[in-house]
């Protein structure tokens, strides 16, 4: 299904999905458009990371209802891994490590991966070699990185790194990043949060999961969203993140349940 | 266990096929008439024929193991027929005389024997069923000394060598298969490298199983004189049967002061159908004996294939400073078990004897590893390292480790380190994320997992185990 009006990369409608037959996600609404960062907010298992990967398509979820376009396409039709060569990163909130597995070896396959989808000739491991160096640069990454195993024993922080040097590297037209300011030093939030201000451009569009006004600070939301038991139930603008930081989430509850009546 | 592993794991087998060449296959059954008649088919002398039925008696007194993990139907041992050979052909002097049959199975198993032979500089000493039909590079070996023949014929052309060498690292009542094979194998490699001399290339040999319910009684000798020092890599695949087929091979190494011999296996023997029928039994004895000081024997094996692979390549150490290696990946899928590991015998001062083991299991399999090491007495400043790793795909199979360590004397060092692994849906959704599909995923995953053991193949070997593991886990691997 094409749409005319292009400028939204994603469409999520009454989105619904369950893990082992519990249901976490009860009916998601969420547009984005192009050049939008988005916030994610919301109490400790209200479903964020749920969202995150349903989105990316973990097989460990099961979607039982609504609809999601992204780039005026089903992202529901599409396997995980079409869905990141559509253009789809997720930046995970643990990433997980890969034993044994050179790092440079797999940012090189994933990045001549894309390479490939797009027509283009793939990079040999030492043009590669120059090419990430450049983008570790941007995120102050030590080289070293490039030779250990995928995450293998990195530092929480450092995995948050790794993980956004992935961005840097695939140039995804939505990214999800969650929670990627937690495990971070405040000089490493700075750096990374740079390297993301750095990527985001008017055509592609970031969705942010954070806890903490902090990430905010650096990387200003057009929109701020809270989730509670699978659903959104507010959304603002940046605002709305420092009244939260003030007011605690009991405030939304508490607002809701008023409108609500009970 | 999610459908995409399921899926992964259950690629069929790639080598499947049989091969029409005309057998010359002996009645089924075995008893010292059978023995009589392979000795005489083989013309052997009659030491070899006193050897075969001193190894008969022995196996006759002896009782099949049952220590190991592995379980299967009992083996009726008369139902097997202990002889088969290709019709007698002329003798062959280059490779175009060899049966275009045979060179076209060899092509559908992507090995290009000639191509090899001349790219790769590798002689290879075809062993077909049981016997040998064609060597190549034998000419130009002979110019620096070694001998590089089958087994049949080095009792013809030198059986002074073998008569020394044969049985004294597998003695032939060791155990019941290694007795068995002593009875009634055909035929085999036999290697002589002399003093001084480095083979200057990889010596190889295709081993390949073609006649139904014909077992396979392989029998290697590899003799390393003083400061010689050779490779060898020993690969197979057989075709696909509904009847499992026995296969009891011998091989002995025997480095001599200075010497350094290197084996290495890559095994993918048909392994049965993904319900479990079929597939070879692989009952395997394998010991290097490090005679000489400084000597150096090194295993280093690929095992995917066989319905059972029960095999401990072992060393013995006994000389000063000798060094002993065991490098393994086994890989089980579907209803396959492996009980397989190594043996260090340290008899010598200052032996060391390192041993990395990897097991991978899928499917409904089950692969143990079990490995001893011994450190006698004798042995002072004696030393060891194992590591032993395993890793699931699935749910439904199963590891097992057992390290036997046995020290008695107290300068030795002995270390072992062993780890679990599993390939889960997180990590192949990691991959997935980042745009690599499950197949290249697992690919992957695993040869992290085994580059320690793939690090020791002779490079193009290690390129051939690279792809035999993406045909049993997934189909290809790149
Ligand atoms: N495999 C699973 N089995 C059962 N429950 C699950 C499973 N995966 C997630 N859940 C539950 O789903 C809910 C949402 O989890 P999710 O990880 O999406 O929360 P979150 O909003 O990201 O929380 P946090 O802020 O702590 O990261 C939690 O209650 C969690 O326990
Ligand atoms: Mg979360």
């Amino acid at each position: 299904m094409i749409r005319a009006d292009s400028d939204i990369v994603l469409e999520v409608h009454g989105l619904r999905a369950t893990v082992n037959d519990i249901e976490i996600l009860k009916g998601i609404d969420l547009t984005v458009r192009r050049g939008e960062i988005h916030a994610i907010m919301g109490t400790n298992g209200s479903g964020k990371s749920t969202l995150a990967k349903v989105l990316a398509g973990h097989e460990a979820y099961r979607v039982t209802g609504g609809s999601v376009v992204f780039e005026g396409g089903n992202l529901l039709d599409l396997e995980p891994e079409a869905r990141a060569r559509a253009g789809v990163f997720l930046a995970f909130q643990y990433p997980i490590e890969i034993p044994g597995v050179a790092n440079s070896h797999f940012l090189r396959l994933a990045y001549n991966t894309l390479r490939a989808q797009r027509g283009e000739e793939e990079l040999d491991p030492l043009e590669f070699e120059d090419f990430v160096r450049d983008k570790m640069k941007l995120l102050e990454m030590n080289p070293d990185f490039l030779d250990r195993g995928v995450n293998e024993g990195f530092s929480g922080g450092e995995k948050k790194r790794n993980e956004i040097l992935q961005m840097a590297l695939l140039e995804p037209r939505l990214a999800i990043l969650d929670e990627t300011d937690s495990g971070l030093d405040i000089d490493a939030l700075r750096i990374v949060t740079q390297g993301v201000n750095r990527l985001a451009n008017r055509d592609n569009a970031i969705i942010l999961v954070t806890h903490y006004q902090r990430m905010l600070n650096h990387i200003v939301p057009d929109y701020v969203h809270v989730m509670e038991s699978g659903r959104i139930v507010k959304t603002g603008e940046k605002s709305l993140a420092l009244e939260l930081e003030t007011r605690g989430y009991d405030w939304v509850s508490g607002e809701r349940r008023a409108a609500a009546g009970v | 266990m999610s459908a995409v592993l399921q899926n992964l794991v259950n690629q069929p087998y790639k080598h499947g096929f049989v091969t029409d060449i005309e057998s010359d296959i002996a009645p089924k059954g075995l008893n010292e008439e059978t023995i009589r008649l392979i000795s005489a088919k083989k013309n052997e002398p009659e030491w070899l024929l006193a050897f075969r039925l001193g190894a008969y008696r022995k196996w006759l007194g002896m009782e099949e193991p049952k220590w190991s993990t592995v379980r299967y139907p009992e083996i009726d041992f008369q139902a097997i027929s202990y002889y088969s050979a290709p019709k007698p052909r002329k003798k062959l002097n280059s490779m175009d005389e060899v049966d275009p049959e045979l060179l076209r199975t060899f092509e559908k198993l992507g090995v290009p024997m000639h191509e090899r032979a001349a790219l790769a500089g590798v002689a290879v000493d075809v062993i077909f069923d049981s016997v040998s039909v064609a060597t190549t590079y034998k000419q130009k070996l002979a110019e620096v000394g070694i001998i590089f023949c089958s087994i049949s014929e080095a009792v013809h052309m030198h059986p002074d060598l073998v008569r020394q060498y044969l049985g004294t690292v597998v003695p032939v009542g060791d155990n019941y298969y290694a007795a068995l094979n002593s009875a009634v194998f055909t035929d085999g490699t036999f290697c002589f490298i002399p003093k001084g001399v480095r083979c200057p290339m990889d010596l190889s040999t295709y081993f390949r199983i073609n006649t139904e319910e014909s077992g396979q009684f392989e029998r290697t000798l590899i003799i390393a004189e003083e400061g010689a020092s050779v490779s060898y890599l020993e690969g197979c695949t057989a075709p696909r049967f509904d009847t499992n087929q026995l296969h009891a091979a011998v091989v002995e190494l025997v480095a001599l002061n200075d010497a350094d011999i290197k084996y290495s296996t890559v095994q993918n023997w048909y392994a049965g159908d993904e319900n479990g029928v079929g597939g070879i039994y692989n009952f395997v004895t394998k010991r290097g004996l490090a005679k000489g000081v400084n000597s150096r024997i090194s295993w280093t094996q690929v095992e995917t294939g066989s319905a059972i692979t029960w095999k401990y390549p072992s060393c013995v150490l006994l000389g000063e400073n000798s060094v002993g290696e065991f490098y393994s990946v086994a890989v089980t899928n579907h209803h396959q078990q492996a009980d397989t590991g190594t043996k260090m015998v340290h008899l010598g001062r200052n032996t060391r004897s390192t041993i990395v083991s990897k097991g991978i299991s899928a499917g409904h399999s089950h692969n143990s590893y079990r490995g001893l090491v011994r450190v006698a007495p004798t042995a002072a400043g004696a030393r060891n390292y194992s590591q032993c790793d395993s890793m699931l795909v699935g749910d439904a199979c199963s590891a097992n480790t057992f390290p036997y360590i046995q020290v008695r004397n107290h300068t030795a060092k002995v270390e072992h380190e062993a780890s679990t692994s599993k390939i889960g849906e997180d990590q192949l959704f990691y991959f997935a994320q980042r745009g690599i599909g499950n197949e290249e995923a697992v690919s992957m995953i695993i040869n992290g997992f085994c580059k320690d053991v793939f690090q020791q193949l002779p490079m193009e070997f290690a390129v051939e185990a690279t792809k035999l593991l993406g045909f049993k886990l997934e189909g290809s691997v790149g």
